[in-house]
């Protein structure tokens, strides 16, 4: 098992006291930023990013406070759905359907515990999906070509909406966005400069972490100075922890079902975890049919998804690491990172940089374990900081952000551009406009135009060279699927998760 | 009249005599045109330290990150704001003589700054996978000499960057023609261009040895030339050169610096000294084994004529591929 001893040198990096410490720092910092409404994962890992360059963190230690981030905030996100019938991230939307009854009858100590096993549960079997599957996708990666590479792309543009995403239109305008900034630059298939307009600043196109943090860290602040949330929330009494043995056990098999299919759906492009706990709580309650009471408060009800977006959160990497295409909006903000720390994902990543992936996927299996032990005991004191007013919180994010983003460069011209980025992304946000296709834009525009640049030259101009391996073919169906399915099925999935919300949750 | 030149006279005497002994006191600064962690920021580190080390400096040298443009922006910044400043050093490489070369500071070019020299290169080498018909050079200009899109390059740099030049130097050195025909697929780094090559997409590879040691060592990929005077010592030493296959091509990515054009005199010959100092201490040799750098050190008289020779070739390939009109 050569992928043990990988895991193995992995665990060594991870263990570190040093990067121990980030593990668990992010792991805090990722929950609290799920369970805080309206800060999704993207958004958290988002704001941390500026962070990470402050400190001047190593490239594999960054990563590793950036993935436990990601987990915390999975995890975080069920705290709000249990207690106040509001998602703290999209994923964790269908936690709410059994969750907050569940809260409703005093069983909110239960619920909360339930599902930190639960995620917990989900975060190890995706995790271990994921040691098992990338290295396979990361050898079978090198037979691809240019042109299945612009395949891939189209089908990960194709899939941006997400089966269960609102508004197409939207979307490919979010997406078109990105692209043309992203054209800003030298063109490196040419060597000429475009929309540089003579300013040296802009030679080297547009830094996409400074469009990240604007977007994601500065909107925020906006939207807060808008609303001028000054006041927490009340305080929450959770009750006592009631849940015994048996109770555990039975919900067992709904774990590993979770798991499981939360996982698969987090591999598929355009998915991603809001599909993977939807997936798994229907699935739920279709095995347990009639004898459970659904929507009323049953724990599996609870189970089921969490066990599902933890799966996801960690399916999701497999694309993002092995191919550079990321499965979801927190994933591409992870790509963002990982690019701007000189390292290229796909399958080179794997033999050259051993010790930065297998650093990160070790530091996924603690800061697991980590989550379950910072969720169950320290449960009350995450319900406590949901009462913490954000106007102690916000102003931090964003002298984190700016000082941040002057340590990677220097440079004003960087700050300038990132409050611009945050006022376009405040503005976006008010016309619903999604920010994650934006950044993928930004991330795959330049990569699929390379590729398509490439396929031509080997071709020598015959576009038929795009289509014509049997790998790109599939790819090009699937990427057609993607596009049609979100007409067909969408509508219906989209009915039935919201069929049972009544807060609609602000979109990652 | 007379008193002003009399007192000018004074004064170029009195800086003179202090420039016997001139020396950098104080905090020394060394400008990386790029961000932490590439080859310019590696430039400044090291050799602030070793110049600690060796006590050529007696305060520190601090490293400042100034990225943009791919050099472009130090650059200005250099000309424009610290002309005339004897404590700053900035790091650069042939992609500085490149964009040079192809205009790409606008408004800038190769006079306006003092080169103080190099300190060591890493070398280009053209490879073909493990599996490729190409046994050596020879053959694959052969190949490019009877139809010259029969073999495609890759290469980490933009068209007309540094990779995609070395192919060119390699091709007119043997004599083909129609060098911009020549397909050449530029990949954001040599990493990503490889596995294109070792996956069996692309005919051949670009790009410096550095770069390649992971795939040489693990067998996949094959050095059919090595762009240098000599053979590359140590582990490279088995690698041919493209001179010894006849094809007088040779490809150094030098690493040095650049400083100020209004700096004094005396500031000037100070640095050159240091420089060769640096280059000969027994801590910069650790420096260039542990990472990988090949020795590359012209005399301090010609390394201005060689830089500009550099700006002058390139512009010259480049205005023949059709990047410069």
């Amino acid at each position: 098992m050569e992928t043990l001893g990988f895991l193995m040198d992995g665990f060594a990096v991870a263990l570190t006291p040093y990067n121990l410490m980030f593990a668990l720092f992010g792991a805090f910092v990722g929950t609290l930023i799920g369970c805080l409404p309206g800060l999704g994962p993207a958004n958290g890992v988002a704001i941390l990013i500026p962070l990470a360059f402050t400190l001047g963190l190593p490239p594999e230690t960054a990563m590793i406070l950036l993935t436990a981030v990601y987990a915390g905030a999975m995890y975080g996100g069920r705290i709000s759905s249990i207690l106040l019938n509001i998602p703290g991230d999209e994923p964790a939307m269908m936690t709410c359907l059994d969750g907050y009854p569940m809260a409703q009858k005093g069983r909110a100590a239960d619920a909360l515990a339930v599902s930190a096993i639960a995620s917990f549960a989900g975060g190890l079997i995706g995790t271990i999906g994921l040691i098992m599957l990338a290295p396979v996708l990361a050898k079978f990666a090198l037979t691809f070509g240019p042109a299945e590479y612009f395949a891939l792309f189209l089908l990960a543009f194709a899939t941006l909406g997400g089966i269960t995403g609102k508004n197409p239109m939207k979307t490919v305008v979010a997406a078109t966005l990105g692209i043309m900034i992203s054209t800003v630059g030298i063109d490196i298939s040419t060597g000429t400069q475009r929309y540089t307009f003579g300013v040296l600043e802009l030679y080297e196109g547009i830094d996409f972490i400074l469009a990240i943090v604007g977007l994601f860290a500065i909107s925020e602040l906006l939207f807060f100075v808008e609303s001028r949330m000054g006041r927490g929330r009340d305080k929450m009494n959770v009750g006592k922890l009631t849940l015994t043995m048996k109770e555990l056990v039975m919900t067992i098999p709904t774990q590993l079902r979770g798991g499981v299919l939360g996982f698969i759906s987090g591999v598929l492009p355009g998915a991603g975890a809001s599909l993977g706990s939807f997936i798994s709580y229907t699935l739920e309650k279709q095995v347990v049919g009639k004898k459970g009471k659904f929507g009323e408060g049953d724990i599996r009800g609870v189970v089921a998804p969490e066990a599902g977006n933890n799966g996801a959160s960690s399916g999701a990497l497999v694309p993002m690491l092995t191919l550079g295409v990321p499965g979801s909006g927190t994933t591409a903000v992870l790509l963002a990172m990982l690019i701007s720390l000189n390292i290229t994902p796909g399958p080179l990543m794997f033999t050259q940089n051993a010790d930065i992936v297998w650093g990160v996927i070790a530091a996924l299996l603690i800061g697991n374990v980590l989550l379950l032990v910072l969720n169950i005991p320290l449960v009350g004191f995450f319900v406590k900081l949901l009462s913490v007013p954000p106007m102690y919180l916000l102003p931090i994010v964003t002298m984190v952000a700016f000082v941040g983003i002057y340590s990677i460069s220097h440079s004003t011209f960087d700050l300038y551009f990132m409050v611009a980025f945050g006022v376009a992304g405040y503005f976006l946000r008010k016309l619903d406009i999604p920010l994650v296709p934006i950044i993928l834009g930004l991330l795959l525009g330049p990569e699929m135009e390379k590729n398509l640049g490439h396929a031509l030259v080997l071709s020598d101009g015959d576009w038929s060279v795009l289509w014509a391996s049997p790998l790109a073919m599939g790819l090009w169906i699937v990427a057609s699927l993607g596009l049609i399915l979100p007409y067909l099925i969408g509508p219906l999935l989209r009915r039935r998760m919201n069929a049972a919300m009544k807060e609609s949750p602000v979109s990652d | 009249m007379i008193i002003k030149r009399t007192l000018s006279f004074v004064a170029a005497a009195a800086v003179s005599m202090s420039a016997m002994a001139w020396q950098p006191s104080g905090k020394v600064e060394c400008l990386a045109p790029a961000d932490p962690g590439g080859g310019w920021d590696f430039t400044c580190r090291s050799v602030g330290n070793v110049l600690q080390d060796l006590g050529l400096v007696d305060g520190s040298v601090q490293t400042v990150n100034m990225a943009g443009a791919g050099g472009g922006v130090a650059y200005a910044h250099t000309v424009s704001k610290r002309a005339e400043d004897n404590k700053l050093l900035v790091a650069a490489s042939t992609a500085t003589t490149t964009r040079l070369a192809q205009k790409q500071f606008p408004g800038m070019n190769a006079d306006m700054v003092t080169w103080v020299g190099a300190l060591g290169a890493d070398y280009g080498i053209i490879a073909v996978g493990k599996d490729s018909e190409y046994q050596n050079l020879s053959e694959l200009m052969a190949a490019l000499k009877a139809n010259p899109k029969s073999v495609k390059f890759a290469g980490g740099s933009a068209r007309g960057g540094w990779d995609h030049l070395k192919v060119l130097i390699a091709a007119k050195a043997a004599g083909a023609d129609k060098l911009p025909s020549i397909p050449y697929l530029s990949y954001n780094n040599g990493g990503e261009a490889m596995s294109q090559v070792v996956g069996g997409q692309v005919d051949a590879f670009t790009g410096d040895i550095s770069e390649a040691t992971g795939f040489l060592e693990s067998g996949d990929l094959r050095v059919v030339a090595v762009l240098a005077e000599e053979r590359l010592p140590g582990k490279f030493s088995h690698l041919p050169t493209a001179k010894e296959q006849g094809i007088d091509a040779v490809g150094p990515n030098w690493r040095g610096f650049y400083m100020p054009k209004g700096a004094s005199e005396e500031a000037k010959s100070y640095w050159v000294e240091a420089v060769d100092t640096l280059y000969a201490s027994d801590e910069w040799k650790k420096v260039m084994k542990s990472n990988g750098l090949i020795p590359f050190h012209p005399p301090a008289s010609q390394f201005d004529e060689f830089v500009r020779n550099q700006v002058q070739d390139i512009e010259n390939l480049s205005r023949e591929i059709g990047l410069l009109k």
